[in-house]
């Protein structure tokens, strides 16, 4: 009972934000967009993003709509399919990075004492670094593959979300539904996992939606500079770099194509993570 | 009782950097496969591989090897770099002024465009012009810095002509300065050559601006927080009723307030800031330490890209130090550990 009443408050608080601020329902559509652009995108685009052709560096037009580039490549056909290669490297490092702090995060703030001050060195120390190029360092040392690319996205990530949910799980470790709970003879894994992290759901949620944009942003520089993802599958980072050779000749549809659609798909992102904050927490809204 | 605290946040800053250098050791023993193969090249056979692991010290035992490593790095022995044949130290110091002078032109300019945008955002909450704020703000941050780079040489150089050819930090019509602090503009000021001052002032626009657009919104967000707060206190609502006037309320008392917090913000702008640098160098062809980088990671050139990641986290580590040390200076009232 409590239960229905609670999450209709829930929906109808949803229902009034979006009401309230029409960007976040326009940034839920643009996200329908990519994801359906990445779910179907491959079957559906109009020229094998792969086959080269004879017709080279033709700009826009009603056969392409993108243009084609260098080797008679479907610029359109590319971006597109290119959708979900850049998804899956961003959401599975943003996917790794949440577990990862979740877990670090439950021990430093739930036992405190040396796990706390371990675990919170260390996570100093990766944020010591300039975050990108502590991500060069790490795709570098450990091979130039995609899987690293999404590890060291996903290792730069994680001291965001280990400090959210410390800070949430340490205020509560004390609480009263806590100190319940363990007088009911609950083992303190089932207390922190059940308990207290789904607290911490919610300002995590958040951090996952205004940290997506980044891990996007991140997975693409690193492609640019020619890390993760090779020629000549289609990725939007590696397109725009390509595209820059020719851009002082004039030939743009090769770099702006990609770049437009790789700054939709981040500014979808950081719109969502605006809004989502506006939902959950609304006085922080700054 | 200031030189304590400025001590004790001195001291603050060595374990730091000994994370930094345990780090990046790791790093270097997480290479691919066996580096004494990957050095000893690729015509050696095993008893050659063998004498190079020796020489190199990778049979000792990891401790053994750490402090041999912070030995080497501490006499500067920071490994010689494949594909320039120099020591990486020097090469790093080399390039390092081009990287500095950039990084700190795009954000003075960040800082010039952010902090009014976030005072008029602040003055004006809830209005057209706090809302635009936040569009442009967060356009800004979602455009990824080597596209907006890419941008910009198309509008500037192609289509309107008005930028030089995005080459490196001057053309080949103007001489090099003679080194002095290494960066072309004061150089070139202080050898009194407002020729290549121009030439290297008019070579730094694009990507000075490319950098600012991305370090925009943590500066004006912060600000605009900050100035928000500072004016719903207490001393701002005295001095409005004592009848001060509005420009000397905002920026004489409430701007000098609210700084102080986009101060602290700036730390992680730099951390922003030092990695769009690589990719922002990479575009315009800029001759610092981070498209030394880029072209050492395509070359395999490992010594190189550690010493990279080393030398951008030191650089870090002590902005960050000066930063929090200018944080004391500027207001008495906090210490170091009150954040």
């Amino acid at each position: 009972m409590t239960g229905t009443t609670q999450s209709h408050g829930f929906a109808s608080h949803v229902g009034h934000v979006m009401r309230q601020n029409p960007v976040t329902m326009i940034a839920f559509g643009m996200l329908g967009l990519l994801v359906f652009c990445a779910v179907f995108g491959p079957a559906l685009v109009p020229h094998d993003p792969l086959a080269s052709g004879a017709r080279i560096l033709q700009p826009p037009s009603g056969e392409h709509w993108f243009g084609t580039d260098h080797l008679g490549r479907d610029v359109f056909s590319r971006v597109i399919v290119a959708t979900r290669l850049d998804m899956v490297i961003s959401v599975g490092a943003v996917a790794l990075s949440f577990v990862a702090g979740a877990i670090l995060g439950c021990a430093a703030g739930y036992w405190g004492g040396w796990p706390d001050a371990v675990i919170s060195r260390g996570l100093d120390m990766i944020m010591a670094f300039p975050l990108f190029v502590l991500a060069m360092g790490i795709v570098a040392a450990l091979g130039n593959t995609v899987e690293n690319v999404i590890y060291a996205t996903a290792v730069i990530n994680t001291p965001f979300y280990a400090r959210v949910v410390r800070a949430e799980v340490n205020i509560r470790r004390e609480a009263g539904f806590v100190q319940a709970a363990r007088l009911a003879g609950n083992s303190d894994l089932r207390i922190v996992a059940l308990h207290i992290f789904p607290n911490a759901l919610p300002p995590m949620m958040v951090q996952v939606s205004l940290n997506m944009g980044w891990a996007v942003l991140n997975a693409a520089g690193l492609s640019f500079i020619g890390l993760g993802v090779r020629p000549p599958t289609p990725e939007w980072g590696i397109m725009v770099a390509e595209g820059a050779n020719y851009i002082i000749s004039g030939e743009w549809w090769l770099a702006v194509f990609p770049g437009l659609w790789l700054m939709f798909a981040v500014f979808t992102f950081n719109l969502l993570g605006d809004g989502l904050r506006d939902i959950v927490d609304p006085r922080q809204r700054r | 009782m200031r030189a304590r605290l400025v001590g004790a946040r001195l001291l603050q800053a060595i374990p730091v950097v000994i994370g930094v250098v345990v780090i990046t050791f790791v790093l270097t023993r997480a290479l691919p496969g066996d580096p004494a193969v990957y050095f000893a090249g690729d015509a050696a056979d095993e008893a050659s591989i063998q004498q190079v692991r020796e020489q190199l010290g990778l049979d000792a035992p990891l401790p053994q090897q750490f402090i041999r490593y912070v030995g080497d790095l501490l006499r500067g022995d920071w490994g010689n770099s494949l594909s320039t044949g120099q020591p990486v130290l020097s090469d790093l110091a080399r390039r390092l002024p081009a990287s500095l002078e950039l990084t700190l032109i795009a954000l003075l300019l960040s800082c010039a465009i952010a902090i009014p945008l976030g005072v008029m955002a602040a003055t004006r909450p809830g209005s057209w012009r706090d809302h635009l704020c936040r569009v442009l703000v967060t356009a800004g941050v979602s455009l990824p810095t080597f596209f907006t780079g890419i941008l910009l040489i198309y509008v500037f150089y192609y289509l309107l002509d008005i930028a030089p050819s995005p080459l490196g930090r001057l053309d080949f019509l103007y001489i090099e300065p003679a080194p002095v602090t290494g960066f072309y503009l004061i150089d070139s000021a202080l050898a009194g050559d407002w020729d290549t001052f121009g030439g290297a002032a008019r070579q730094l626009v694009l990507p000075a601006i490319t950098m600012a657009i991305f370090t925009l919104a943590p500066i004006a967000r912060m600000t605009r927080a900050a100035m928000l707060q500072a004016l719903s206190s207490d001393f701002i609502r005295t001095a409005r009723a004592a009848g001060l006037p509005r420009g000397r309320i905002v920026y004489g008392y409430a701007l000098r307030n609210a700084l102080l917090p986009v101060v602290t913000t700036l730390g992680m702008v730099f951390s922003f800031a030092l990695g769009a640098n690589v990719l922002v160098e990479k575009v315009f062809a800029w001759p610092g330490i981070g498209s030394y980088a880029v072209d050492a990671l395509v070359a395999s050139d490992y010594a190189a890209v550690q010493g990279f990641v080393l030398a951008m986290a030191l650089l870090f580590v002590t902005l960050n130090l000066i930063i929090d040390l200018l944080y004391a200076v500027i207001d008495p009232r906090i210490g170091f550990d009150a954040t």
